[in-house]
């Protein structure tokens, strides 16, 4: 990409457009007391990125390990099989409901979402911030538990083995049920500002699909949240009181619990995707220069997905022992929910479609996306066959499909939509070369990591398996490596954006060219988001914009057709 | 609009009225959220009592259906004065805020305490939930609404069922009593009714810390009250209090039938 | 339906998966291992197709519409086509109903057993599966002839544990308090693996068994001599042989090494010491006990932990044990 100078100072800071010097959010206000009681949502939403980020390496050292012991199939010296049951426990809990849940809505939706709505915070900036400390707290009574006893019953706490066993469930559940009001309470805000909040001339149709995503899913964080609550407390109750409502010896259904428990963690991994996928559909378009394709079926698809997400739950258990006619009807809706999904892939590749398109880091992660949420989404189909489903569940073909789609999905989106927003958030340009790099190693890696396990899975391999029979050794020893690549990916990308905060070019306001509202600011923002109220127009014009290589960054187009310095 | 109390205003809302329609679509969807919350007791309810109907129509007969009526009453009327302290709030009658505001506190304290009595005597009958069963059931004990026992029945023994359905011994009124065959034939009490406890406690329990929740958010309207902090163009926190409120009420109101009125 | 279920399958089957096992699937073991598999097959090519499809656009328009000037824009082109649209989502719809209908009724009729099932009981615990025979014979292994339909009813001694034969597709989760039941038919003589996939605890992984297909008249041959080691072996062999395949195993060693539970050598005549600082003889009397009421005593050092076996050893059993138990001086 030779004319496109994204390496050296383009100099010349025009009006508006570089803060870093001067007044902008990070620097109004100074002190540790500044940060711990702000108010202000690009604030909270930094602090949200650095404890969830940090969520995210603490999960990745406990899959590591895992990934270490299972290199042989018998005993370890590394762990024993209690530690290990312990491990993938925390490594699912830690990952779930520390990083991936709030993942993008707090850390980047909580930046982005006013400035996208050209307002000046969101609707509740205090309950903002309760929502943070929030999570600071379930976080620290739930990784507390590792300290008094760490759970060994799976992220999925089934009964009656968690009313039984004696490590400390009741810490690690408490802290997940705080944990849950703070996903609660940004689901609210969220909601109350898009309907509240939004700009004159921003119709619900001329949002960015970013805010449809965010949308759909703080209506399923609100809804569903609050029956993990419930299934919380029973559990607590259960344990602590004897209230005997899953126990059979007392009358009680542990199916029960299962059901209760899926009714909110199904909609949860639409919680993950639906950010992911506007993010996607924000990347998709600036970096092909083109409106995107299909903006009424997206958005309708955003919606159909978070309805039909809570009729859906049974298809975690089909082998439960629930009757043939629920298998039937979860099954049936399951495959209908993916077709909304399936939309959006298609619709996210005619916006491709003689577009005009720019490999700049972001756009990598939306390829990586394409092609690992299109396996994610397509291994789906396997699990939602009951025939096949009696085959493949609770083995290791069910641990890679939804790594696909977590990972390979929301992960992979949001370290997309972290590239993206990265200059606007700290004013910075990150190194281009390392940052392809960084995106190209965690694809590869997560790749060998996972694709290895549909084979294993199919073949047979149990999940949760501290002994597993020698045949699938190979597998294993594949897997590790290439989880060991994928680590050695996410360091780079950890090491190439934190030095550009130290050496990074100074960033344009608009370095890609989109036409949404956050980038008619300075990077980074003022403490009040926009010197003046923007007007809002149609999100995806970006046709409307040109490169002025004076600056490295993008300039709206004058009427007449001569660009100029925005 | 015109008239905005300007120190109200924050400062990412352009005008109160966006402020307060903000507030108050924030208050709705909070109460969405407790209704789900609750959902799922209701929803576990309704499993075990359409696969165990027999346990919820034995058990049921327990509870004290008068202090659950006085209780719905006295609910009933809280949320009229809170409804009223609202209408006062917005009136900015500021004295009779106040006044509503305690009555609307006493009328919970009066229902939390009579809700104790009902506890405390489960617990000295032994009526808990799960483990902590320890009642000895012959035929259900206190209430005056006990149906009268199968009197040509010789030295009733509750671990022998009879064969012989009550209502060709009994009065002849147990006949017609409707769609309980179960209850009617199967002398003693049913497996597991601790069951009928579990749910019981469950429910009433969670709800008793919602209005204890409630009893503290209003002590804090109060005091803000006494202060005049609110008026005509301010009411905010007490509308969206009042909102809560209701909504304790109304989950009371479901609870009520279909724990202490299972016909 | 069946045949063009059956033809459809052995066209997509070939490449893919075959009776002795390929890249994705073990050997097909059983009549709903054939079943299972063809549609596999379908889901898979219909996810490579579309997978290619998709991957395949994706690089072409990289490659194709790569911007190669910072002011390169693209080429006007509509920004919906409502036909286009309908058409990718209602084909998806079609496909993805086909592959429902036939997983549905393939699963239909996996569950439902054929009349003439010869019937075991299978009780899974922490950490082995016990089978039970209609002779009364407990065994560790699932033993069945072939070509027979088996039906198998299953329950949990204490928390859920998962039953699962790769080779024979089958899959059940076996729940404490109530029954479940699976069947299978079984078409090729040999030994195929079973696991536990219902996370259940310390030994989940180590909750191995086999299921021995026997020739036509070995299954009979292999009850009849299994049901009566009780009479054909020595006490103390068969106490042996119940400590290995009843579930003592799991938490107990015969080594000296301690496990969950204390190790069974040189325990037999010893003092015990004991929780509270108490000590007792390890008699009869004493294993008798603790195996009937593990509660009641309480070794120095572990976890109570152990279940009751009331109800699941026999008093010739017992006493065998306790012979066994002798011998490991």
């Amino acid at each position: 990409m030779a004319n496109i100078d994204t390496t050296t100072d383009a100099g010349g800071r025009g009006a508006g457009q570089n803060a870093l010097g001067g007044d902008n959010y990070l620097t109004h206000g100074r002190g540790l007391k500044s940060w711990l009681f702000t108010l202000d949502h690009k604030r909270i939403g930094l602090m949200y990125l650095v404890v969830i980020l940090s969520s995210f390496l603490l999960g990745g050292i406990f899959a590591m390990l895992i990934r270490t012991k299972l290199l042989s199939p018998g005993n370890s010296a590394l762990m024993d099989a209690n530690t290990y049951n312990q491990m993938f426990t925390l490594h699912g809990a830690v990952m779930i409901f520390l990083f991936i849940i709030p993942g993008i809505p707090a850390a980047l939706g909580n930046f982005v979402l006013p400035l996208l709505l050209g307002a000046k915070d969101v609707a509740f900036p205090r309950i903002n911030l309760l929502s943070f400390y929030l999570w600071v707290t379930g976080a620290l009574i739930a990784l507390g538990s590792i300290v008094t006893g760490a759970v060994d019953t799976g992220w999925t706490f089934y009964t009656p083995y968690s009313t039984t066993t004696n490590t400390n469930v009741i810490a690690m559940v408490a802290g997940v049920f705080v944990l849950g009001f703070s996903s609660i309470f940004t689901g609210l805000n969220f909601v109350v500002s898009i309907h509240k909040l939004r700009p004159q001339g921003m119709t619900w149709f001329r949002m960015p699909l970013f805010l449809w995503g965010i949308y759909g899913t703080a209506i399923l964080q609100i809804m569903a949240t609050p029956v993990l609550g419930i299934t919380l407390l029973l559990l607590i109750a259960e344990r602590a009181l004897g209230i005997g409502i899953f126990d059979p010896a007392l009358g009680g259904d542990p199916i029960l619990f299962q059901h209760f428990f899926w009714f909110y963690s199904h909609p949860a991994v639409y919680i993950m995707i639906l950010p992911a996928m506007g993010i996607i559909s924000e990347l998709v378009s600036v970096f092909s220069r083109k409106h995107i394709f299909g903006y009424t079926f997206i958005a309708y698809s955003s919606i159909a997905i978070a309805v039909l997400s809570f009729l859906v739950w049974g298809h975690h258990m089909f082998v439960s022992g629930q009757s043939l006619l629920a298998g039937m009807i979860f099954s049936f809706l399951t495959f209908m929910v993916a077709i909304p999904s399936a939309v959006k892939v298609f619709n996210w590749l005619a916006t491709m479609y003689k577009g005009s398109i720019w490999l700049a880091t972001p756009m990598l992660y939306v390829l990586s996306f394409l092609f690992l949420f299109g396996i994610g989404g397509l291994t789906g189909l396997f699990l939602g066959a009951l025939a096949v489903n009696v085959h493949l569940h609770d083995t290791y073909f069910v641990v890679a499909h939804f790594h696909y789609v977590m990972f390979g999905g929301t992960v992979i989106a949001f370290l997309g939509g972290l590239h993206y927003w990265w200059p606007k958030m700290f004013g910075r340009m990150y190194n281009e070369l390392w940052g392809r790099v960084g995106a190209l190693l965690v694809f590869v890696g997560f790749n060998t990591t996972f694709f290895t396990q549909f084979v294993m899975g199919s073949q047979g391999a149990p999940r949760r398996s501290y002994h597993y029979v020698s045949q699938f050794q190979p597998y294993h020893v594949l897997s590790t490596i290439g989880a060991y690549t994928l680590a050695i990916g996410l360091v780079i990308v950890a090491v190439n954006l934190a030095h550009s905060l130290f050496r990074g070019r100074p960033a344009p306001a608009n370095p890609w060219g989109g036409a949404t509202l956050e980038w008619q600011t300075s990077s980074p923002p003022p403490h009040d988001n926009f010197p003046t109220t923007p007007v809002a127009g149609d999100p995806y014009d970006v046709e409307a914009w040109t490169y002025d290589g004076r600056i490295g960054g993008f300039v709206k187009k004058a009427p007449a057709g001569q660009p100029a310095a925005s | 609009m015109t008239g905005a109390h300007p120190e109200h205003l924050a400062h990412h809302f352009d005008t109160a009225e966006q402020q307060f329609e903000s507030g108050k679509l924030g208050m709705w969807i909070f109460l969405a959220t407790e209704i789900l919350l609750f959902g799922g007791l209701f929803c576990a309810y309704a499993v075990y009592r359409s696969i165990h109907p027999e346990i919820f129509v034995y058990a049921h007969r327990f509870l004290d259906k008068a202090l659950g009526a006085i209780n719905t009453a006295v609910l009933i009327c809280s949320s009229f004065t809170m409804a009223w302290a609202v209408r006062c709030a917005q009136l900015g009658r500021q004295r009779a805020l106040v006044r509503l505001l305690v009555a609307t506190i006493a009328l919970a304290a009066c229902f939390l305490g009579i809700k104790y009595i009902e506890y405390q005597h489960k617990w000295k009958e032994g009526l808990l939930w799960g483990k902590y069963f320890r009642a000895k059931l012959e035929q259900p004990a206190g209430p005056p609404t006990a149906r009268p026992t199968p009197a040509p029945t010789p030295a009733f023994n509750p671990d022998e069922r009879s064969l012989i359905p009550p209502a060709a011994e009994g009065p002849g009124g147990l006949a017609k009593r409707g769609p309980e065959p179960l209850l009617a034939s199967s002398p003693g009490p049913p497996k597991d009714v601790q069951v009928f406890f579990a749910v019981y406690f469950t429910m009433t329990g969670l709800h008793g810390i919602h209005v204890i929740a409630g009893m503290i958010v209003l002590a804090l309207m109060l005091v803000r009250a006494t202060k005049g902090e609110f008026g005509p163009t301010y009411f905010t926190p007490v509308d969206l209090a009042g909102l809560y409120w209701h909504l304790v009420d109304l989950i009371w109101i479901f609870l009520f039938p279909l724990l202490y009125l299972i016909r | 339906m069946r045949l063009g279920h059956e033809l459809i399958g052995r066209l997509l089957g070939w490449a893919s998966v075959q009776a002795e096992g390929g890249f994705w699937m073990p050997v097909q073991g059983s009549t709903g291992a054939v079943v299972v598999d063809r549609i596999f097959s379908l889901v898979l090519w219909v996810s490579v197709f579309f997978f290619v499809l998709i991957v395949s656009l994706m690089v072409f328009f990289v490659v194709r519409y790569r911007r190669r000037d910072a002011r390169d824009e693209a080429t006007p082109s509509p920004r919906h086509n409502t036909l286009l649209e309908v058409t990718w989502t209602a084909i998806p719809i079609v496909i993805v109903i086909v592959i429902f209908v036939w997983g549905f009724t393939a699963f239909l009729n996996l569950n439902v057993p054929p009349a003439n099932s010869y019937e075991v009981l299978v009780t899974g615990q922490k950490w082995k599966w016990l089978f039970t025979y209609p002779s009364g014979h407990v065994d560790e292994d699932l033993h069945v002839s072939v070509n027979t339909p088996v039906s198998l009813v299953m329950t949990s001694e204490d928390v859920i544990h998962g039953f699962y034969v790769p080779a024979f597709r089958l899959k059940r989760d076996v729940v404490p308090g109530r029954y479940v039941k699976l069947w299978f038919r079984a078409v090729k003589p040999g030994e195929y693996q079973i696991y536990c996939t219902q996370y259940c605890g310390t030994g989940h992984s180590d909750m191995w068994a086999k299921v021995v297909v026997h020739e036509p008249g070995g299954f009979e041959r292999w009850l009849e001599e299994a049901s009566n080691f009780l009479k054909t072996m020595s006490p103390a062999q068969a106490g042996e042989r119940l400590v290995r395949t009843r579930g003592c195993a799991q938490c107990h060693t015969v080594n000296g090494t301690a496990g969950t539970g204390p190790t069974f050598l040189s325990l037999f005549g010893h003092q015990v010491a004991l929780e509270g600082g108490r000590t007792a003889p390890a008699d009869e009397d004493y294993v008798r006990e603790s195996i009937m009421e593990p509660q009641a005593k309480i070794v120095a050092g572990f976890q109570p932990v152990m279940p009751t076996f009331k109800g699941r050893l026999t008093d010739q059993e017992v006493t065998a044990i306790i012979e066994y138990l002798k011998t490991l001086k």
